[in-house]
């Protein structure tokens, strides 16, 4: 008798890892994409829209057929822009979960963590971060959307000399990103006729810059003030600075492109002056811009999706994605190295942050030209072009 | 001249606020003898909630009442449910207890409101009043306002009703206390509700000119402590002074010297300080008495 329920037993069994075995086989394995991404934790506001566009897109993506016929998986992981949990889930998603490609992570010190084990495991990864060491120099496996910080104080400086500004001052944040358009800036000074007369720093928690601007205000011969920053810093800065009544105009960084910046700034924020990628002014853009479709598309989509105003970074998880898709789709095949090849081939491809050109030894792929010079006015950036 | 003036306005506006924190690290330690890490999670809690409440279209001066209402249930149950389950545990254990509860508080904060930073509107708008050459705003003036006010009520409370003096008995001697009748249980949530009103005030105050974001509070609460470690841990007066003179000298440091050194100097000031008066400027004598 037991011995008749144990036969049945292990015949059902069999039956149904048969069939199960079946069914896996009739559907073509799905493309597993990996990210890992500053969901939680300091850099949400990088992380949270980046992983809402992902799952986003590939779930549009799914339901249009897929990939070549195929589905893609698309497994995240939070790093809370930690360098040290990134890397380990770095790790699981190129050993456990076998993923073709990786996309993140959200911050440069994350990111930065991972590309060691891009390199040895041979696996394409596109980074969301900003700093310009990530693919400077060029590192085979990994590739980045957003400008770089050195762009954006390019950017600045070319307007600045079209002003005619000569002598400048400089107050930086000390967070990650301050610190790294600081460097880019100072190196980069030079080849426009311009000198940093006053270097001033703030911590990215710090409540109050008054003491610093007051110091810059007094140098002799301040023509222009920039601020390399992000988070709440530079509201106060902008702020710090109406109240001190210091009036040469003030730059900002592609750090407060967005519009929390102007609502924590009030009234202060009118008159300053950013570099921001042409998403911020998706609708100001000129018809005939190549962007604009893209750029509007993106923004209707997710601000339907999510009921919260787009922002730049989603943007950069966008053109992550679909550089890779069609990359994949170039590529014929989900293999890594397939994919790095059709990846670094990428070309006249219209992204979010502009038109992206790659090559074997430009992993970025984007100019100056990618940025908008805007100025904020009544709450709102104007395009203020090229003068 | 314009110059120290600025330096001094600034720095006497963010030392109100380290003032103000330390103020409420004080009074919990008083009471209880807990070192309470979470303070720096009320004056979060008092900046935000006044955002979120404000934001449903209660007129300002509600919201912010309903705030410190918040942060005092948040208190009370802080002492209800995390403090007093382990009475008589050690120090540390306490420290570890309510750094654990800054934490819950942070990422409560984090769900329940948002991740972005915040701000209020000034209360009595923000063009800048002139003096000497050197500019400060309405809001500083009702920053420093309001922690002199605070101060003296506190001052009052604790010396002219029974209240106040059942606090006092407490913290001079909890058995004492309880055996000519007070209840010290009571009494002590008691200071963990006033010190989170403390700390709610401090948010809301000073919001409009620092912003606020579920995660704020660490590094206030950092910095309160130094100050009422500077002050001496225990003194009401050293908890002010502590805070107006950290922040002074943050202030004059980063005018002055450089901005780089500037979150150093007042560590390295307190270091010294702790080095050779072990007790702070206003050590345990005058706790004593308080």
């Amino acid at each position: 008798m037991t011995r008749l329920r144990r036969l049945t037993r292990l015949a059902a069994v069999s039956a149904s890892a048969l069939a199960l075995g079946l069914t896996a086989a009739a559907a073509a394995d799905p493309i597993k994409i990996g990210s890992v991404l500053a969901v939680t934790g300091p850099a949400s506001f990088l992380g949270d829209p980046e992983e809402k566009t992902l799952q986003m897109y590939v779930d549009q993506i799914n339901e249009a057929g897929g990939v070549d016929g195929r589905q893609i998986e698309l497994i995240v992981y939070d790093s809370g822009g930690d360098p040290n949990k990134a890397r380990t889930f770095a790790t699981r998603l190129i050993e456990d979960d076998e993923v073709s490609a990786i996309i993140g992570d959200s911050t440069t010190g994350a990111t930065m963590a991972m590309v060691p084990l891009a390199q040895d495991y041979e696996v394409p990864m596109i980074s969301l971060a900003g700093a310009v060491v990530i693919i400077d120099p060029v590192k085979e496996y990994v590739f980045k959307t957003p400008h770089t910080d050195r762009m954006a104080c390019e950017k600045i400086f070319q307007d600045m000399k079209a002003n005619g500004y000569t002598k400048i001052g400089m107050i930086s944040g000390t967070g990650g990103f301050g610190k790294s358009m600081r460097e880019q800036c100072l190196d980069v000074v030079g080849t426009y006729d311009i000198e940093v007369v006053a270097d001033e720093t703030y911590g990215p928690s710090d409540a109050d810059m008054t003491p610093q601007l007051t110091k810059i205000k007094n140098t002799d011969g301040v023509q222009a003030v920039i601020n390399p920053g992000f988070g709440q810093g530079p509201a106060i800065v902008t702020r710090n600075y109406r109240q001190l009544g210091i009036d040469v105009p003030l730059y900002q960084s592609h750090g407060v492109a967005s519009k929390s910046f102007i609502e924590l700034a009030g009234d202060a924020a009118n008159g300053v002056r950013l570099p921001a990628a042409a998403l911020l002014v998706a609708d100001k853009l000129p018809d005939d811009d190549p962007q604009k479709e893209v750029v509007v598309n993106y923004k209707t989509t997710y601000e339907e999706a999510t009921g919260e105003p787009v922002s730049t970074f989603g943007g950069h998880a966008y053109d992550a994605l679909m550089m890779l898709v069609a990359a994949i789709e170039k590529a014929g095949s989900d293999d890594p190295a397939a994919i790095r090849d059709a990846l670094e081939q990428t070309s006249g491809f219209i992204g979010t942050a502009g038109e992206v050109n790659m090559s074997a030894d430009d992993h970025l792929g984007l100019d100056v030209s990618a940025f908008e010079m805007l100025e904020i006015q009544d709450g709102d950036w104007v395009i203020i072009g090229e003068n | 001249m314009a110059e120290f003036l600025q330096f001094a306005f600034s720095g006497l506006t963010v030392g109100a606020v380290y003032a103000l924190v330390a103020l409420g690290f004080t009074l919990i330690y008083n009471a209880s003898d807990v070192v309470n890490f979470a303070q720096g999670e009320f004056v979060m809690i008092g900046g935000m909630a006044t955002v979120f409440i404000a934001a449903v279209g209660v007129p300002l001066p509600v919201a912010a009442l309903s705030a410190i209402v918040v942060a005092m249930i948040v208190g009370l149950l802080l002492h209800r449910l995390a403090i007093e389950p382990a009475r008589g545990a050690d120090a540390v254990t306490l420290i570890i207890i309510t750094i654990g509860a800054s934490i819950f508080l942070r990422s409560a904060a984090s769900f329940i409101f948002d991740k972005q930073f915040h701000t209020l509107p000034p209360f009595t708008g923000d063009t800048p009043i002139l003096f000497g050459g050197a500019a400060i705003l309405p809001q500083s003036l009702w920053v420093l306002a309001g922690g002199f006010v605070i101060v003296i009520l506190l001052w009052a409370f604790m010396s002219r009703t029974i209240l106040g003096k059942a606090i006092l008995a407490t913290a001079a001697n909890r058995l004492a206390a309880r055996l000519v009748g007070i209840n010290t249980s009571y009494v002590v949530g008691l200071s963990f509700a006033l010190s989170a009103a403390i700390g709610a005030i401090a948010g809301i105050l000073v919001t409009p000119i620092t912003l606020t974001r579920y995660d704020v509070g660490t590094l206030l609460a950092l910095k309160g402590f130094a100050a009422a470690m500077f002050g001496g841990m225990g003194s009401p007066i050293g908890a002010i002074v502590g805070g107006l003179i950290i922040g002074l000298l943050e202030a004059f440091g980063a005018g002055y010297i450089s901005s780089e050194y500037k979150d150093a100097i007042a560590f390295i000031v307190i270091l010294g300080v702790l080095f050779f008066m072990p007790t702070g400027l206003f050590g345990r004598k005058s706790v004593e008495r308080v």
